[in-house]
């Protein structure tokens, strides 16, 4: 009988931690595995020297941002992908609503109300707003602000845009 | 004698201590109920006449949208793309792959509109068609946008009744 009260107690201490693990997670700060090459060398740089296991980075995400959606240009942010709600992607945005980005000599779009166009750090391998469009403010999920794996590059992320990407005009 | 008081102080930390991690714990409770199963909504704006009108409370489910079941007919909240601090009710009439076709303004002509969902994406309608900023204005909506969706009417009292596929005649 005692052992069952214990275990009893156990269960519920296991499920008020994760409750409020939860809770925090979902509105104040979660870690992240960052997968792909996509914004090397932020995350995950593609080091030829070192071959053989590539690990992930792991990553801060808060979520606070996400009270008044107030982003500025630079920011790295997970979203949602627009084609599959399952996926979350990591990149930077570079446009904020209402700027004009140049997408090619002559062709220039107006990032519409409430959107965002995110661009990755290594524009050779990036799957972004310049395949699929400005995205939603509302698909963002985060924004990451350090790096706290591998410990050598433990860190805070800048807000600085490359000078590849496309920049607004 | 600092040590007479805390042993005094003792038990109200402790009584206090414990209450905050009640109200903690009911916190995280209200919150993954929310998140993950199911909330209440206060509608405004007449974009869902007859359906749904100002004033009327909803409880919303959020496990069908996470999961991926979202039907055409399904009345759901969604983030609006043109500003993500807002939710609006709308009415799902194609999923990814669907055909729809739309008025392009209903009070004046009878000129028709048809697109295909691209993949990922859903089109949403208000059932007033004559006062709707809906995907017939702002175009697909990605599918993560959608936030829950609504299954029973609750306020006011008398017009209690769960809300399904159909558009309910007048």
């Amino acid at each position: 009988m005692a052992s069952q009260s214990f275990i009893w107690n156990l269960a519920k201490t296991y499920f008020t931690a994760g409750l409020i693990g939860l809770t925090v997670s979902d509105r104040y700060a979660s870690f992240m595995a960052v997968r792909g090459f996509s914004m090397s060398p932020t995350f995950n740089p593609h080091d030829k020297k070192t071959s053989g296991i590539v690990l992930d980075d792991y990553v801060l995400v808060e979520k606070l941002c996400l009270e008044k959606y107030k982003f500025s240009q630079g920011d790295v942010v997970v979203f949602r992908s627009p084609t599959n709600y399952k996926q979350k992607n990591v990149k930077r945005i570079t446009a904020l609503p209402g700027d004009w980005i140049h997408l090619s000599s002559f062709d220039t779009v107006k990032i519409p109300k409430g959107h965002c166009w995110v661009e990755g750090d290594n524009a050779a391998c990036s799957e972004d707003s310049r395949s699929h469009g400005p995205i939603p403010l509302g698909l963002i999920c985060g924004r990451i602000t350090h790096v706290v794996w591998p410990p050598q590059r433990i860190g805070r992320v800048d807000g600085k845009i490359t000078e590849e990407g496309t920049l607004p005009l | 004698m600092g040590m007479e008081t805390l042993k005094r102080l003792t038990p109200f930390v402790k009584e206090s201590f414990h209450q905050t991690l009640r109200v903690l714990k009911f916190f995280c409770c209200l919150h993954v109920t929310n998140t993950y199963i199911c909330t209440p909504a206060y509608l405004v704006g007449p974009s869902m006449l007859p359906t749904l009108t100002e004033g009327n409370i909803v409880l919303a489910e959020r496990i069908t949208t996470r999961l991926g079941k979202i039907e055409s007919g399904d009345v759901v909240l969604v983030r609006s793309p043109d500003n993500p601090r807002k939710i609006v009710t709308k009415r799902v009439k194609g999923v990814e792959g669907d055909v729809v076709s739309y008025l392009l303004e209903p009070s004046t002509s009878d000129e028709q509109m048809s697109t295909v969902v691209p993949k990922g994406h859903v089109w949403v309608e208000g059932d007033n068609a004559y006062c709707s900023h809906d995907s017939r204005q702002f175009g697909p909506i990605p599918y993560a946008l959608l936030h829950a969706r609504i299954f029973f009417k609750v306020w006011p009292p008398k017009d209690l009744s769960s809300i399904g596929n159909k558009v309910p005649y007048i």
